[in-house]
């Protein structure tokens, strides 16, 4: 073996040196194009974002200084009545208190169920539920929101509906209702709690659990009191990004909670959020610059800053977690 | 023997010694050595030295490595060795810039490879990487057949007639030893290869290129006793065409391999001279303690 | 307390926690099945004709089968009547528009995730891109309905009202007819979904990216190789299922995606498939919520069996991103 090595090494690099070389000139201009061009494609994610902020600031602006608008109303009034003839009035608590409902019975569907569908997943489930479960979750992620609307208004409100006429002799909740559709809503951001929860779940050493069943804890024990307080970062960061999404939501609502904008924090009354308004106005025939239309844009913005606020704090808890154990 | 330790006193003005025709090999070694007689075939590279001189390098704030000055001389086995954590690694990764990818590493003093100063900003790096290849401590084989895996260097430098590449694959597994253990399957993926053969594979893939040193950081640390044997004798043999710098933290391969050694400490190049000189006759107590076991 | 009945306390607590959770995830794969039935329930009217229906099941005849689809549901375009409505148009329309779509935001969204990456310098920047990117999947898509609005459609006014566009290219006729401003078009609407889906095309590219263990990309910068070629040539390779994946679930995500395109002001009848780039087109959602959203029960089924055909084209799109992971994934290391 020895000699034999030897000497084809030193054929080996004899045969390197055959090979005609290639010009680093064109090599490294090449990389210099490439890496010029994939900045580029870098740049644009700012450029949609500055985009955004620019464009909505514009009409938001353009909308306070109409002579119609007085910016303390719009802060902090609580009617909004945009189409209401010569009683306009655009408080924007209203459509934020009718975001707030929906958002509200979305997170108290999705939340428990979502962390114990977690749970169950990462601490107790053998790999073939596993199997099963994970493609179901993903399911229901991959379900087009028109459809869960559909489920919302035409399946969820009838059916607590019904229930409410078998229990109290009254049907209680209208045709248009902000508890189908919150309802609705939280099925479809429970599996981004459910899935976030459990990789943050899965995330935690096992020496942390192999440490905790050495001092006599049960499967309970080290589920709930262990390892879901240490992936609390990142349960915490799934809670925000799922009601990020439950917020910004715009066919569920449209089609399910109605169009009524009032203040009211009962799941059974129709409500109208930020989303549903400005589908009323982007269906209809308004102007184009005319005050509905300018109104659209400012609800808008409420909504980017409410959004980016919560996927900010979301995001942040989300790298806390990433940090600490990768 | 004195000719060649003496290499690596700083003060010493001496050029690379003619080829004398023995090594004094007192100490029992896996395989019978050959020679150290140059071949006669095409002459590989006869003045290859890496002269390093007040060499200092930093992470951030952490100057990781202080002063370091030694030269290593062509066609022999060098190794380094020294506690975790003393710089080893980072000297050795600083010889082929590999620390570019570390984002605050830097350096100063003098790296000259032949004559090349390594640490300018403006050196060719990529051809600076062909001359000195790296076998890394995990076998990393790419996820490719194992003829690709040979042949992704060769060609990412030069163009080649088919007939040639496919010599130069042959030629490269037979100085990796490995030939005829996969001579029949070259298109399987080379993940199929056990962790031995994965790193006789990665030796084979830095040979390819056809470097002038090869730079092994730790390469038997994650390999069973048999195929640490054979990368053992492995390296042994292809000291005769390369210039080899070894990164262990075990002393008795060490011991096993190399001509000469290396001790680091915190950052620092405590001793450096011929392996038999340092092992049984240390000159420094450090070197002592630590060839010794008394720590580690 | 006794040392038995605390062990009692913990083992029932133990089996109702385990209840509990049974209880959740069963009531989440019952949530999926009852979506599943219903819809299928309602929309049986109008995708399957009852007479063949009938036929098979009452006295089972089986060459009925084939007429068991009501093939003129797909075949026709929109109508006032529910019987003669059909969903053609629609189909045709978010075929297209998805097409563009990706054909934009894939080539975008993995060469931004390429360059942040493995070329981009790891300093607050590129922290920072990368957090704008995070935050940008959050932003709802109706926000980039308008930004698409002024953008796209209106061109910040640049070049006349969307109504009576100021400049043309190209004949008439040919598909790559483009009108600037872009109007209601499928390029519009492709650009706007593009906005949508780009921030979950570059992070679930990176995610496959970051994958690729890093001991790859030194070997092969080790040989020599430049880092564009270390990306072409040994990362991207090895990442390509991963990013397969996430490529064809933004694009169900697109699919499935009304309220940008609503607000671009597509409309919903429409007398015939897109011509060319600027036409006008819709899309199934637009189509199944204006359907869902009027009195009408037989609307109701409509929209039912459209959400269906919907459903059938995103599972079939699922199906094949499923194929393409299992057929091309290798182990890497």
């Amino acid at each position: 073996m020895s000699a034999i090595s030897a000497k084809a090494a030193s054929s080996a690099v004899a045969l390197a040196r055959k090979g005609v070389a290639r010009s680093d000139t064109i090599r490294n201009a090449w990389e210099f194009v490439i890496r010029g061009l994939l900045g580029c494609t870098a740049l644009i994610s700012i450029a949609i974002t500055v985009g955004i902020i620019t464009i909505l600031l514009r009409e938001t602006i353009a909308f306070i200084q109409l002579p119609e608008i007085e910016l303390t109303d719009f802060l902090f009034g609580t009617t909004w009545s945009p189409l209401l003839g010569a009683e306009k009035h655009f408080g924007i608590w209203p459509l934020i208190c009718g975001t707030f409902l929906v958002s509200i019975v979305a997170a108290m569907t999705a939340i428990p169920l979502g962390l114990i569908t977690a749970i169950y997943m990462s601490e107790y489930a053998t790999a073939g539920k596993r199997a099963i479960l994970k493609p179901i979750i993903e399911i229901l992620a991959g379900v087009p929101t028109v459809v869960y609307g559909f489920f919302a208004l035409l399946v969820i409100t009838p059916a607590l509906q019904g229930a409410c006429n078998f229990l109290f002799g009254a049907p209680i909740f209208s045709g248009y209702n902000a508890g189908a559709a919150g309802i609705a809503v939280g099925i479809m951001i429970l599996p981004i709690v459910a899935s976030l929860s459990e990789d943050a779940m899965q995330s935690v050493p096992r020496s942390l659990r192999e440490g905790a069943y050495a001092l006599g804890s049960t499967k309970f024990d080290v589920s709930v009191k262990v390892v879901t307080p240490a992936a609390l970062s990142g349960i915490m960061a799934s809670c925000f990004l799922a009601i990020t999404r439950a917020i910004g939501e715009t066919m569920v609502v449209a089609l399910a909670a109605g169009g009524l904008a009032h203040m009211t924090l009962n799941p059974a009354d129709q409500v109208q959020t930020m989303t549903a308004y400005m589908v009323q106005i982007f269906l209809g025939d308004a102007p184009a610059f005319g005050v509905e239309n300018l109104s659209s844009y400012a609800v808008a913005m409420v909504l980017f800053l409410v959004t980016l606020v919560l996927s900010i704090i979301g995001n942040i808890l989300l790298n806390r977690y990433r940090e600490v154990y990768e | 023997m004195t000719e060649l330790s003496s290499m690596f006193h700083p003060k010493s003005n001496s050029v690379v010694p003619k080829e004398t025709n023995t090594m004094p090999e007192s100490r029992p070694t896996l395989a019978q050595p050959a020679t150290s007689a140059l071949p006669t075939s095409t002459p590989v590279s006869e003045h290859v030295t890496l002269r390093v001189k007040d060499f200092n390098a930093w992470y951030g704030a952490y100057q990781a490595l202080h002063n370091i000055t030694l030269n290593i001389p062509s066609q022999r086995v060098t190794s380094l060795i020294g506690p975790s954590g003393c710089g080893k690694s980072t000297f050795l990764r600083w010889i082929n810039r590999m620390n570019d990818l570390v984002p605050n590493a830097r350096a100063d003093g003098v790296m000259q490879l032949d004559k090349d100063d390594l640490l300018d900003r403006n050196f060719d790096v990529v051809e600076l990487r062909r001359r000195v290849g790296m076998v890394f401590q995990k076998p990393n084989p790419f996820p490719k057949s194992i003829y690709e895996n040979i042949a992704f260097g060769p060609r990412l430098h030069k163009r080649f007639h088919r007939s040639d590449l496919d010599a130069l694959v042959e030629q490269s597994l037979r100085a990796a030893a490995i030939w005829d253990e996969v001579k029949d399957r070259l298109h399987n993926s080379a993940l199929g290869l056990s962790g031995g053969q994965q790193q006789r594979l990665c030796i084979a893939r830095a040979i390819a290129v056809g470097p002038e040193v090869l730079l092994m950081d730790e390469p038997c640390s994650a390999l069973d006793p048999r195929s640490t044997a054979s990368v053992e004798a492995l390296i042994r043999e292809l000291r005769q065409t390369f210039t080899i710098v070894v990164v262990t933290h075990n002393m008795q391969q060490a011991a096993r391999v190399s001509d000469l050694t290396a001790f680091f400490f915190e950052g620092k190049l405590i001793e450096a001279g011929a392996t038999d000189g340092m092992f049984t006759n240390p000159k420094n107590k450090q070197t002592e303690d630590y060839v010794t076991g008394r720590f580690g | 307390m006794s040392a038995i009945s605390m062990r009692t306390k913990r083992i029932v607590k133990n089996r109702a926690f385990l209840a509990l959770c049974l209880f959740s995830t069963s009531a989440t794969i019952l949530i999926l099945a009852l979506l599943i039935v219903t819809i299928m329930v309602q929309g049986s009217n109008f995708l399957f004709s009852s007479e063949a229906l009938s036929a098979v099941f009452g006295h089972g005849e089986l060459s009925q089968i084939p007429k068991i689809i009501r093939w003129d549901f797909l075949t026709n375009l929109a109508s006032r009547f529910p019987e003669k409505a059909g969903i053609y148009a629609a189909v045709i329309g978010s075929l297209w528009v998805c097409l563009i779509c990706a054909l934009l935001a894939l080539p975008l969204g993995i060469g931004t995730a390429i360059y942040l990456e493995e070329f981009a310098p790891k300093n607050r920047w590129t922290a920072l891109i990368d957090f704008n990117i995070r935050n940008l999947a959050g932003v709802p898509s109706i926000v980039y309905g308008i930004l698409g609005l002024t953008a796209f459609t209106r061109m910040f006014g640049l070049f006349g009202s969307d109504k009576n566009s100021a400049l043309s290219f190209g004949p008439d006729n040919a598909w790559w007819h483009i009108q600037l401003p872009f109007g209601q078009g499928l390029l519009a609407g492709g650009l706007t979904l593009m906005l949508v889906v780009l921030p979950i095309v570059i992070i679930s590219s990176r995610e496959a990216l970051r994958a690729v263990p890093s001991s790859l990309r030194q070997a092969s910068l080790a040989i020599g190789a430049t880092p564009w070629q270390t990306a072409s040539k040994i990362t991207l390779p090895a990442a390509i299922p991963s990013i397969l994946t996430g490529a064809i679930l933004a694009m169900s995500r697109a699919m499935g995606e009304a309220a940008p395109l609503l607000v671009l002001g597509i409309p919903v009848f429409i007398a015939n498939t897109p011509d060319n780039l600027n036409d006008n087109f819709t899309v199934l959602p637009f189509q199944i919520f204006n359907w869902a959203g009027r009195p009408q029960e037989s609307f109701h089924q409509l929209a039912a069996s459209a959400i269906v055909v919907l459903l059938v084209v995103l599972i079939c799109f699922n199906g094949v991103a499923v194929y393409l992971r299992q057929k091309l994934r290798k182990p890497m290391a």
